[in-house]
């Protein structure tokens, strides 16, 4: 093995977009733990870590940057320092959705609470699967796995269709839980991009091992 | 106009030693094909088959196929200074004529195909000085000055420009710009580039990222066998073989 310098970068690359990743998974967490125990500490907690993802973000991208610029990576490592760029953006914005997802529980603790017939944390688990499967994928550097989290998208998008029509036809009948009605909506449209961006993750894995950009055409079934 | 390449079944040794043991490839006209590989594979030995100087080597010897355009270039009766003449030759160190003005440099590979009337020579010599980009830096100078006077770039850009002035059809340059600081690098970078509309160029080369940025076409050589060969940009993203990924990224050579 020669280049270890470089080896060692691309190791720590992995390692911090790692630890950004379980950032990111510990903030929706967080924040559906917040929405199902109406807890308004988790929503600080949320609050708290965006601003460390953030630095991340940027820590994680100068770090690919310097490679880039001083190591020249060629072929499997040039795909790697692109597919971590990526899933980096993408992790920063599942740290997003959380947030809103803690604002929208901020709001809705002002309000009486209404036990509405939607089930956000099973949605929540599924898009986490998602994610998690993503890194996963992303860990071992298998692309079937990754392809697996793709079919898994179209689950969450129904379920985010399931949600907004319940919550629609709830307005229709009982307009006054349109307020917790609305934040049930936007939650789940929270966690259908949470769902999206495990999406991304795959793909980016995929590029990463197989050189095959698969975006915008997996399957024919993915509705993205 | 650059001609084609066609290599088959290429076997070449030193002495008792096969350097190559059976290349295969086809170089498109006009193209630019760079050979990358670590050292001792077979890379040099390749393109000094494909213009007969291998066969300069005492004991040295080939077998197989090259045809330089419609060229046997191994066929029986085909004489070895006329391949020289349809496939000129660059090398690693700048080799100009010591002793020769910069004009005579470029003139003499003419002189010895017999062309003498001057007006004719001025005028190759100053389309080859401006092909190889450098007629504005010595036009000045030219009977002046020696060729061995010039910075280490610029003799290798007098060395591009006699080996064009017999207007060959294919260029081989072996390592051209590993002796010269990153300025002259990139002068000669831009003006192989700008040849293959004229000829068809292979380079052999240790810098990688060099035969990224020149070359349409490369081919990774190991131990004597060539194992890959394909489109750069295709190379150097997603290689098909393993052990080109390897050398590449690094994890060996």
């Amino acid at each position: 093995m020669t280049r270890t310098r470089f080896h060692e970068g691309l190791d720590q690359l992995k390692d911090r977009l790692l630890r950004m990743a379980g950032m990111a998974e510990q903030s929706i967490t967080r924040a559906i733990a917040a929405y199902r125990d109406r807890d308004r500490s988790q929503c600080k907690l949320v609050f708290e870590s965006e601003a460390v993802i953030n630095a991340n973000e940027r820590d994680i991208d100068e770090l690919a940057l310097d490679l880039l610029a001083m190591q020249q990576p060629m072929a499997i490592d040039l795909r790697f320092i692109l597919a971590v760029i990526k899933i980096n953006a993408d992790l920063e914005r599942v740290g997003d959705q959380a947030v809103n997802i803690a604002e929208r529980v901020q709001q809705l603790l002002t309000v009486p609470n209404v036990d509405l017939p939607v089930d956000i944390p099973l949605m929540a688990a599924t898009s986490g699967a998602m994610i998690r499967q993503a890194l996963e994928a992303f860990v071992l550097g298998d692309a079937q796995l990754a392809e697996r989290v793709l079919t898994m998208d179209d689950i969450v998008d129904d379920m985010n269709r399931d949600i907004a029509r319940a919550m629609i036809a709830l307005m229709k009948k009982s307009p006054e839980y349109t307020e917790q009605a609305m934040d049930a909506i936007i939650i789940a449209r929270n966690l259908e991009r949470v769902g999206d961006h495990a999406t991304n993750i795959a793909e980016d894995v995929i590029f990463w091992v197989r050189g095959a950009d698969v975006r915008h055409h997996f399957g024919g079934t993915n509705s993205r | 106009m650059g001609v084609g390449i066609e290599v088959r079944d290429l076997r070449a040794w030193f002495g008792a030693s096969e350097a190559l043991h059976g290349i295969s490839m086809e170089v498109k006209p006009n193209s630019v094909t760079a050979i990358i590989g670590p050292s001792g594979c077979g890379k040099s030995t390749f393109v000094r088959c494909l213009n007969r100087m291998h066969e300069t080597i005492p004991g040295a010897r080939v077998e197989g196929t090259v045809k330089i355009g419609s060229i046997d270039v191994y066929g029986n009766g085909t004489p070895a200074v006329d391949v020289r003449r349809r496939v000129g030759m660059v090398f690693q160190k700048p080799n100009p004529f010591p002793t020769m003005s910069i004009y005579d440099n470029v003139a003499a590979g003419l002189k010895l195909n017999g062309i003498r009337n001057r007006r004719d020579l001025d005028e190759i010599v100053e389309r080859s000085l401006r092909m190889a980009a450098l007629w504005d830096e010595v036009k000045d100078a030219l009977r002046k000055q020696s060729g061995a006077s010039l910075s280490g770039g610029q003799q290798q850009r007098l060395c591009i420009a006699r080996a064009l002035a017999v207007q060959p059809e294919v260029l081989l340059m072996d390592e051209p710009a590993s002796a010269l600081d990153p300025i002259s690098t990139a002068k000669i970078e831009d003006l192989i580039y700008q040849l293959k509309e004229r000829f068809t160029v292979v380079i052999v080369t240790h810098n990688m990222q060099q035969a990224a940025r020149v070359a349409e076409w490369t081919g990774f050589f190991l131990l004597g066998d060539l194992i890959e060969f394909d489109k750069t940009q295709k190379i150097f993203t997603l290689p098909s073989d393993k052990r080109t990924e390897d050398y590449i990224t690094g994890r060996f050579g």
